[in-house]
């Protein structure tokens, strides 16, 4: 199907090079940093969802013994209404400095009003309980559809609709429209001898990451700040941080410490820059922790969203059009992801007449972050639901529909571009020839169902550093936080370029002094891109390396080769001199050999997977139980295989969680009621059976080794696979997220 | 100030003795206190299972212990459990098996995994998973991590 090349490192699952430590319990998290001297901060939350602040006392909690100090609103520079490119695209500063310390309204349960460092937790915990914040209260908004409406309480006063370039000129809660428009829908739909149209709903979801955020923040007296913390992207807070303070980024360094788990949601800054407020206030180092309501009330979660989707088909299994209206809630400030959204709605297929209209919505939630490939899940629940329904309604297999109608290298995707060289269709017929597809599965209220997804992935800035050692190995310097094991799929690229194994690359993720601009592990980058820094390094390393042996054999460059690990002289002398001796050869030839390589590439490629799950429906309790799974995926080229499979049964299980059990439940008041482990409920191993991760390899012209990142594509097909399974065991569509027991027997008939 | 008390215990065979305040739980005096930072706090509320220990021989989760009532009694923690050269085999199995993305989880799923193999050494797939069930991960799927403790058992009991 493709071409293989042999490679020595890559495809080999060695030992991940952090793993020691991590399996010790030595690594260091963002919590676990340490520093004499230290205090403590707590934030303040707001109870309410929606309210003015009329007005902050602090003086009981300021004199209360062994507080240092309390931050408000007040202690943030004036922020202004512009936007600001922060690395994840451009946000509005005010809303962004808001977001941190609320300045004169509170927009939704858990908005961090004021904050408090003392010398224990506990003392600061208790100082909070002596602020006193008057609150006039004000009806909340909880719904995209409602906040939609023209007499729903408006969150900002002076937030007005864009739409296609135009401003409009009354404030509204809707913060964008935007469509995406190919070919003549109105003539497709025409030509469709069947069409299906359905509502979905989904609910909001967090990203779930089992660490909590964290930040310890340190102002020398020379007006260094140091930040140590858990982050997705360390440049990235130092530029976050250095808005919102006013401060020069060149007087910020950013520490990243280990990460326990991101997901896109430890992209944006909450507690970093108070806690730089309140080491700027004390003159200490002060770290801050949230605990696990912090988490769900305060940070973000992925939308809830409002999706109908129209598709219409020939009798012969042509898709001749589609239809979609996405309605995300961004939270409380713009930023729903229904751009991704749409980019992704119909990307498993060539449509010819496509029309996508998306809206950003604001309602009294925490302000929404990114969550693996965010946007795309909401979307391919409705797509991948309709087009199962079509498939069943013509009569045709449901992967048989998708091949096709399958999109394929030079088909256009809805929102414009055309796709480089894709694994759509190879996704679809491993998963079709896979013994899963056929295996029997006839008992009363089980099901089978299948759906594709698609990401598009993203490139961007990466920095890495290789320093030589006398001994024949390397160090290799990078700025990508390591969140599933990226030390060693960006260490092995290089490995492979240098013809040494993975256990010769010594990787350091460094902090924010010490590395080149880095962009956030995020957009399923890492391996992509700061992998391809690390190979243009070696590649630098190379070059020199080679200019070392000619310089040692007196011969011109040109005569000196590499390859396999070993220099030779293809010309005049019968010279050979492995990397290894080379390396212990360094200072008489010149002296130490550092690469360096630096990247913004273009070509991400886009990822595909198909997933197909068997479910049983209990029709006494209305439970789904998955029974088995198989998720297929198109990784380009699988560095680390191992981790690879990781990436797919994670982001599977994100998936399942989602599809049956996660959500935010809110009372009226717009108080979310399950903001712990216990009652927000994400997959355990015993909900599960094992993920069968079935990795296919179309390599990806845009990057040397052909790499597509991985991370995000399997959360998407996940939701609409089990709403076709149970469709398949009991005979109804379920259109609402999550599929959990409740909604079940409802939709049974049984409650 | 809340009065401290002063704790003796033993941690990992050693003998500790510590001050810390009655409100104050093992999970925190093992982090804030003695610096064993391996034991991670995730929820603060015992459905995670990060921090995960065990106590004269029973599998806890340290956030929902106080630190005063382990006075004259045994804590494991993951600091302990490798030799200095050489790794406990489920250590070596979590390795092997990539059963780790994040590792945030991973001190407290070791640690309950040799809970469950203390007293079952050769489990089957469905007693891990209902052992492991108060541990919470979300990155890997579990798969793996169940992969590493079928391995670690076939090691342990071979």
């Amino acid at each position: 199907m493709t071409e293989k090349k042999e490679y020595k490192v890559i495809g080999t699952r060695p030992i991940r090079h952090d793993g020691v430590d991590k399996v010790t319990g030595r690594a260091l998290y963002g919590a676990d940093f340490q520093m004499t001297g230290l205090l403590h901060g707590r934030v303040l939350r707001s109870p309410h969802a929606h309210a003015r602040i009329v007005s902050i006392d602090t003086s009981r909690a300021e004199a209360y013994p062994g507080v240092k100090g309390v931050a408000t609103a007040q202690d943030l520079p004036d922020a202004e209404d512009r936007i600001a490119d922060l690395g994840e695209g451009a946000v509005n500063l005010k809303y962004l400095c808001d977001n941190i310390l609320a300045s004169d309204k509170v927009l939704y349960q858990g908005h961090a009003v004021a904050a408090v460092a003392a010398t224990s937790p506990h003392i600061a915990e208790e100082a909070c309980t002596l602020i006193d914040v008057e609150y006039e209260v004000l009806p909340p908004v909880l719904e995209v559809r409602q906040a939609m409406e023209a007499d729903a309480p408006l969150l900002h006063e002076t937030l007005k609709t864009t739409s296609m370039g135009e401003t409009a000129d009354e404030p509204s809660n809707v913060a964008s429209h935007i469509q995406h428009q190919l070919g003549d829908p109105e003539k497709g739909f025409a030509e469709a001898d069947i069409v299906v149209e359905r509502d979905f709903v989904t609910g909001t979801v967090h990203q779930g990451y089992i660490e909590p955020h964290n930040a310890t923040a340190h102002f020398n007296q020379d007006g260094q700040l140091t930040i140590w913390c858990s982050t997705q992207g360390a440049f990235t807070v130092r530029e976050q941080v250095a808005e919102i303070l006013q401060y020069p980024i060149s007087k910020i360094k950013v520490v990243p410490m280990e990460i326990g788990g991101g997901f896109g949601g430890k992209i944006s800054v909450y507690i970093k820059p108070v806690a730089a407020l309140l080491a700027k206030k004390t003159g200490k180092p002060v770290k801050v922790l949230m605990n696990r309501a912090d988490v769900f009330e305060g940070t973000g979660p992925t939308p809830a969203s409002y999706v109908r989707v129209k598709m219409g088909a020939t009798k012969e299994g042509k898709i001749t059009a589609a239809e979609a209206y996405l309605a995300f809630e961004g939270g409380a400030y713009p930023g729903a992801p229904v751009g991704p959204g749409a980019m992704c709605i119909f990307a498993p297929y060539n449509i010819e007449n496509v029309v996508i209209d998306g809206y950003d919505v604001v309602v009294n939630k925490p302000k929404t972050a990114p969550y693996r490939a965010p946007g795309a899940p909401n979307a391919a629940f409705g797509s991948e639901t309709v087009v199962d329904e079509l498939a069943e309604k013509l009569g045709i297999d449901p992967l048989e529909f998708r091949l096709l109608n399958g999109a394929k290298e030079g088909d256009r995707r809805a929102d414009g571009p055309v796709h480089p060289r894709i694994g759509c269709i190879e996704t679809v017929e491993t998963a079709k020839a896979h013994p899963h597809y056929t295996a029997p599965n006839g008992q009363k209220h089980h099901g089978r169902g299948v759906a594709s997804g698609y990401w598009f992935n993203i490139g961007l800035e990466s920095s890495v550093t290789i320093n030589v050692n006398s001994d024949g190995t390397i160090n290799l310097i990078e700025g990508s936080t390591d969140i599933g094991g990226t030390r060693s799929s960006i260490a092995m690229q290089a490995a492979e370029v240098l013809g040494i194994p993975a256990e010769s690359v010594n990787p350091s993720v460094v902090d924010t002094n010490s590395v080149g601009y880095t962009a956030v592990t995020g957009g399923s980058r890492t391996t992509y891109a700061t992998g391809y820094a690390a190979y243009e390094a070696a590649q630098d390393v190379k070059r020199k390396m080679i200019a070392r042996a000619a310089k040692l054999w007196e011969v011109d460059e040109a005569n000196v080769q590499f390859a396999d690990g070993e220099f030779s002289c293809i010309n005049g002398k019968e010279e050979q001199i492995s990397f290894r001796d080379l390396c212990g050869r360094l200072g008489q030839t010149g002296g130490p050999v550092v690469g360096s390589g630096t990247v913004n590439p273009g070509g991400a490629g886009g990822a595909y997977a198909t997933h197909i799950v068997d479910v049983a429906v209990d029709e006494e309790t209305g439970k789904v139980e998955i029974l088995r799974y198989t998720a297929v995926q198109d990784a380009g080229r699988a560095i680390h295989p191992s981790y690879v499979e990781g990436q797919i049964q994670g982001g599977a299980v994100q998936g399942i969680g989602w599809a049956l059990n996660e959500e935010y439940i809110y009372n009226d008041e717009g108080t979310m009621t399950n903001a712990s482990f216990l009652d927000y409920r994400m997959p355990t191993c015993l909900d599960l059976p094992m993920i069968d991760a079935v990795i296919v390899e179309v390599p990806n012209p845009g990057h040397p080794y052909g790499v597509r990142g991985v991370g995000e594509v399997p959360i998407v097909p996940p939701m609409a696979a089990i709403a076709n399974a149970i469709y398949d065991a009991i005979g109804i569509r379920m259109t609402e997220l999550p599929m959990s027991p409740d909604r079940l027997l409802k939709a049974m008939g049984k409650i | 100030m809340a009065r401290k008390s002063h704790v003796q215990t033993t941690i990992n065979g050693e003998t500790v003795e510590f001050l810390c305040e009655s409100r104050q739980s093992l999970l925190e005096v093992l982090r804030d206190e003695l610096y064993l930072t391996g034991a991670k706090e995730g929820c603060n509320n015992g459905n995670c299972g990060a921090c995960s220990v065990i106590l004269d021989g029973r599998l806890v989760n340290s956030c929902l212990v106080l630190g005063v009532e382990t006075e004259g009694k045994s804590v494991e923690t993951i600091e302990g459990l490798a030799d200095p050269d050489k790794l406990h085999p489920i250590q070596d199995a979590f390795l092997e098996n990539a059963a780790l993305q994040c590792g945030i989880c991973t001190p407290g799923f070791i640690m309950s995994a040799k809970a469950l193999l203390d007293s079952n050494p050769n489990p089957t797939e469905h007693e891990i998973r209902y052992w492991l069930a108060g541990n919470l991960c979300r990155c890997t799927g579990y798969d793996k991590i169940v992969k590493a403790v079928m391995d670690a058992a076939k090691e342990t009991s071979a």
